[in-house]
């Protein structure tokens, strides 16, 4: 089954939250206009990122991040050409360099930033495949994407979008029943929090913007991002109210309706 | 003579009318004609693109498909589903990601205003570029708790499907609700 579109119409932060929330395993690689991004994600985290094939060599990684010193940078790099980069990894480890986890920190260091920098890419073809094989001797990470999915939330600048998705501020909120993100493991911004602090069925959004003196887009912009970290939902507000609509049957008795919902269920399993 | 209505609706494009054509009796009316709405707007006229089928159940009953677009010119269409109304089905083409904040406002919309059981129909799933269903569930952001079945609007027997899930939902949803007592959904 596919996984494929295009970030005009959905976001790289919505991909990040469906491999999140879908606890996904496979490759992505997306297609910009000029350049491309590769990675590759194990149970819903991320366990490689790499644009235009760069950032994904250890050792340039090691060295941008300024943990090798130029001459150790270019001495390697002679040598370092014959090896994958676990091996080399297994080498700088043996030979003293660094711990394992410190490679391990830069490298996820490293493909956060390349994950916050796929934030910025407004358009390219993206697909998922499930079946591709981890990278071929790379180091693989685990990181969680929910607080880099909240970050993203925050990049969100274009105005469209957010109005599609927060169409109208005369919308209420309310927590998920069941969050599947526990909260004390977010980067909250103050902004985050106080919004928050007043998340009810009875506050509008824009109740809860004129509050707290927000603008309609840092409004949206927060709420999405709880949206997306799957904390809150959009409800609609207690107050309104709604025209009434007269369902089927709903003037008869219970076991009267039953039996003639019965009826059009054996009517259309026989068509 | 009774009759019931099963609301279909979702995004331009995503297989309402074929839907509705698999499997009514009658060649699928679909109108695109002029419609004057209430007093204030005796002049303005608006065209209302809807489709509608049906199957009759036995002598005493008819099920209507109303086949429409959603949203736009929501008052309207009020006035022609507020009665008799069992549930609807919200359609979506599972090949065009670009069609999913739509589908996800239009069931927003059907939600708010109609308290009764709804299923979500991922259609168009015999396309190689389908997006698999539990996706489609995440990037509309249903809960666990909604129905998404696969469809084939152009298959009866998927078609019957999603009817019968949607039945069986307003079945259970019939069980759990008091006597006689219509309650909301949320
Ligand atoms: N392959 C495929 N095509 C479909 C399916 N359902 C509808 N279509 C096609 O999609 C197009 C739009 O369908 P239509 O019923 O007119 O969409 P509507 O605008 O929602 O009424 C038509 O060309 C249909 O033949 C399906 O399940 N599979
Ligand atoms: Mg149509």
């Amino acid at each position: 089954m596919a996984l494929k579109g295009n970030l005009r119409s959905f976001s790289f932060v919505q991909l990040l939250n469906l491999i999140h929330l879908a606890r996904k395993t496979g490759q992505l690689s997306i297609q910009g206009p000029n350049k491309q991004a590769l990675l590759y994600f194990q149970q819903g985290k991320l366990a490689y990122a790499s644009q235009d094939g760069q950032g994904g060599s250890l050792l340039d990684v090691l060295y941008r991040a300024k943990r090798l010193t130029p001459s150790q940078y270019r001495a390697l790099q002679q040598r370092a050409s014959r090896y994958t980069d676990k091996e080399l990894g297994l080498l700088l480890v043996n030979a003293g360099y660094f711990t394992p986890s410190e490679i391990l920190n830069v490298l996820k260091n490293a493909y956060r930033e390349t994950v916050r920098q796929l934030f910025t890419w407004a358009e390219g073809n993206f697909e998922f495949n499930a079946q591709a094989p981890p990278p071929r001797g790379k180091i693989l990470v685990r990181l969680g994407l929910e607080n880099l999915i909240i970050e993203g939330a925050r990049h969100l600048r274009e105005w469209e979008r957010l109005q599609q998705e927060i169409p109208t501020l005369d919308v209420a909120l309310k927590f998920v029943d069941r969050p599947r993100t526990n909260i004390q493991d977010l980067n909250l911004s103050v902004e985050e929090w106080r919004v928050l602090s007043y998340v009810s069925p009875r506050n509008t959004l824009r109740q809860i913007a004129n509050a707290l003196k927000l603008s309609d887009m840092e409004i949206r912009r927060i709420v999405y991002g709880l949206i997306q970290a799957g904390l809150v939902e959009l409800v609609r507000p207690e107050a309104k109210k709604l025209p009434e609509i007269k369902l089927a049957f709903s003037d008869r008795p219970k076991e009267e309706r039953v039996s003639l919902l019965n009826k059009i269920i054996d009517r259309i399993r026989s068509l | 003579m009774q009759t019931v209505k099963i609301v279909v609706t979702g995004p331009f494009n995503a297989g309402k009318t074929q839907f509705i054509k698999t499997v009514s009796e009658i060649d699928v009316v679909s109108t695109d004609k002029k419609i004057t709405s209430d007093q204030e707007r005796v002049k303005n006229t608006t065209t209302v693109a809807m489709d509608f089928g049906r199957i009759t159940i036995d002598e005493n009953l008819v099920l209507y498909l109303f086949g429409t677009p959603g949203q736009r010119r929501f008052d309207f269409m009020w006035e022609i589903l507020s009665e008799g109304m069992l549930g609807f089905i919200v359609l979506v083409d599972s090949t065009r990601p670009e069609t999913f904040h739509e589908a996800r406002s239009i069931l927003e919309t059907f939600k708010a205003f109609a308290p009764t059981p709804y299923v979500v129909a991922a259609n168009k799933q015999d396309l190689e570029d389908a997006w698999d269903v539990e996706d489609l569930r995440i990037a509309l952001r249903l809960g666990d708790d909604v129905k998404v079945v696969p469809c084939v609007a152009t298959d009866k027997e998927s078609v019957k499907k999603v009817l019968l899930e949607l039945l069986y939902s307003i079945l259970e949803y019939l069980e759990k609700s008091d006597r006689g007592r219509t309650k909301s959904q949320e």
